[in-house]
């Protein structure tokens, strides 16, 4: 098939900063490398990778898209997956732009429905992700990733190999570990940085296309980061260390961050996508079967998709430990049901097993409810 | 030595004078269009020479610069309350455009607490609205719905329930019994956001409605909790910012 290379019509019309972005995906498409699109962290990045693709995150995050969103998508639906969406529509994103293949996954119900439509206008391809960490449930998701080997081989016509995968799973694992070296910076008391910057790193480690010097730029960082402390320990003043989990964060409920961190919280950890969710696991390099490793892993990832969803908790218990948390916030966007409903158990874990307090905020991409914010995260950490 | 807390809240705006142990001077004005003024004016009207430390708290806190710390409506609702009644383990307050539930540890200190800051039903301001249909003042709740049998208000919204009270009206139905029913569904809806909190301990009850008996009484009924007020309930926020003041100032000392 033939990728994508030329700009959108509306391109003209765009800002400088979405220009720029335009602009940096467009000099990838001329040296005709693929775009493969994607929504979450279950998808395999090392499939996609081995054939030489680059994979783009397409959660969208702004509520810049949504009115058009909602002309075919009921309102009262999770605001990621309609900006998603919208943008989608729109042609206002480049990676969606240039995406010449979309890949989604069966995860919760308001995304899967929304793929039929984008299939509608992009070419889409949907996994299907089991919603249980069962061995029957392991077995399906191995052949699913077999499946995507094949689907992009056939839409792409190229061919797959598994030296090329098992390359990607180790090029991966480097990454994984590296991102997990600077977020544990923040084991550090007092913190070296803001969770606000912490979090524009992991955020920005996505669109890092080059995964193999990725590692070295971060590690830089991190060296640059552990210099200035040394300097300087107490950049910033002692304060309550705040561990901040739930849906995906994004650019446009960072505001919840910032609120933490404007009324004397310290966000020391992401447990979310872009967090420690996405990290923690690695694949397992010495399983000769590469499809088994990759699903095995990406099947573990603890999302509130998964009944039981055990593996989250696995996770929060030990973040809580090693990052020396004093309080949860979970943030969930409006309508999404998976992670609204399961906050319920997470705040008993936490309060009952951690002992420790915990705050569910339910929040959209608007600025509207910035003030209120403000109000309950003061409250909750004048409470600490 | 006094310490001075005012509680710049969406409909009225209250202030304390705080000697240490008893509270010696309050002031309300209401927070009209300009908060900025009211918490300035009123700020003015309280302050002399002995106060030592001034704590400002409410949706409006931030107006008031002089002011030597800010500290959040939560914290000072729950800290007045435990001073006005100590044996108390959880506060509601319904104030004018938010609804909040704080539960209280044994030591009165805040361990978890919700808010309702979306949705004017559950609010001051539904009751505002509904009176405003029904011309009657507040003031005179209490023997207003004196005697009278309730009618169900089923509606959730406050614009949905506006034009459900028209209609009764316009049906010829009790103005008392309509008024009973709107206060049986404020309180009803209260209790049940409450609720969530897993309230065991006694409860107190702030914020401008909880002068009102018919209120207090309603709200105990679905809790099934005792529910307390105060003659200064109303001024709990500015309360507990003047006493949250005093402590601070003894702690430096
Ligand atoms: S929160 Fe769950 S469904 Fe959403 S991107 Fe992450 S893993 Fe995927
Ligand atoms: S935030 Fe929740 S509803 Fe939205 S896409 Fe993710 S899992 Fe689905």
């Amino acid at each position: 098939m033939q990728i994508k290379k030329e700009l959108p019509e509306i391109f003209n019309d765009f800002g400088e900063m979405r220009k720029k972005s335009f602009m940096a995906a467009y000099e990838l498409k001329q040296k005709d490398i693929p775009f493969v699109g994607t929504f979450c962290t279950y998808f395999p990045q090392e499939i996609a990778l081995a054939m030489g693709a680059c994979v783009v995150g397409l959660c969208s995050t702004s509520d810049e898209t949504i009115p058009d969103a909602e002309k075919d998508l009921p309102r009262n639906l999770c605001p990621l997956i309609k900006s998603s969406y919208g943008f989608a529509k729109t042609d206002k994103c480049p990676y969606f732009y240039f995406s010449d293949l979309i890949v989604g996954e069966t995860t919760c119900d308001g995304k899967k429905k929304m793929y039929e439509y984008l299939g509608e206008f992009k070419p889409v391809y949907t996994m299907e992700l089991p919603n249980s960490q069962s061995p029957i449930a392991l077995e399906l998701w191995t052949k699913e990733v077999i499946k995507l080997k094949e689907k992009l081989e056939s839409h792409f016509g190229t061919t797959i190999t598994e030296d090329d995968i098992r390359k990607q799973i180790r090029i991966m694992n480097k990454v994984r570990r590296a991102m997990k070296e600077f977020y544990s910076l923040m084991k550090l008391e007092p913190v070296p940085l803001l969770g606000q910057d912490m979090f524009k790193v992991l955020y920005g480690s996505a669109y890092k296309f080059d995964k193999e010097a990725l590692p070295g730029e971060i590690h830089a960082l991190v060296e640059k980061i552990k210099a200035e402390y040394e300097q300087n320990p107490n950049k910033y003043p002692k304060a309550p260390r705040i561990l901040v989990t739930g849906c995906p964060l994004g650019g446009g409920a960072d505001k919840c961050v910032k609120a933490i961190e404007a009324n004397g919280g310290h966000v020391v950890c992401f447990e979310n996508c872009s967090g420690a969710k996405s990290f923690d696991r690695e694949v397992d390099e010495s399983n000769p079967d590469v499809y088994a490793a990759i699903a095995e892993r990406y099947l573990s990832i603890g999302c509130s998709v998964m009944t039981p969803n055990r593996n989250r908790i696995e996770l929060l218990d030990r973040l809580i430990d090693e990052f020396h948390i004093d309080a949860v916030v979970e943030v969930t966007l409006q309508a999404c049901h998976t992670y609204n409903v399961e906050a319920l158990s997470i705040k008993r874990f936490v309060n009952e097993k951690k002992g420790i307090p915990y705050m569910a905020i339910e929040t959209d991409y608007s600025t509207s409810d910035i003030g209120q914010l403000n109000t309950r995260m003061a409250a909750f950490i004048e409470m600490l | 030595m006094f310490t001075l807390g005012i509680d710049s809240g969406s409909t009225t705006t209250k202030g304390v004078l705080f000697d240490g142990e008893k509270i010696v001077r309050t002031g309300i004005l209401p927070t009209s269009a300009n908060p900025r003024d009211s918490i300035h004016k009123l700020y003015q009207s309280l302050y002399n020479d002995e106060v030592a430390y001034t704590v400002s708290t409410g949706y409006g806190r931030e107006l008031l610069e002089t002011a030597d710390k800010q500290i959040t409506e939560i914290t000072c609702h729950a800290r007045g309350a435990a001073f006005l009644n100590p044996t108390i383990r959880a506060v509601v307050d319904i104030g004018g455009q938010d609804c909040k539930a704080v539960l209280l540890d044994n030591g009165l200190n805040v361990v978890d607490f919700i808010m309702n800051d979306k949705c004017a039903a559950g609010t001051g301001r539904f009751i505002e609205v509904m009176m405003r249909i029904l011309e009657e003042d507040i003031k005179n709740i209490d023997s207003f719905v004196e005697g009278h049998e309730p009618i169900n208000i089923t509606s959730m919204c406050t614009v949905f329930a506006e034009s459900e009270i028209v209609s009764l009206l316009a049906k010829g139905a009790d103005k008392g019994d309509i008024a009973l029913g709107i206060i049986n569904s404020i309180c009803r809806r209260t209790s049940f956001f409450a609720q969530k909190l897993n309230l065991t301990g006694d409860i107190f009850f702030s914020g401008g409605l909880a002068q009102f008996e018919i209120f207090r009484s309603t709200l105990e009924s679905y809790l099934k909790i005792p529910v307390h007020t105060s003659p200064l309930s109303q001024y709990a926020g500015a309360i507990g910012a003047a006493v949250i003041g005093y402590n601070k100032v003894k702690r430096q000392a």
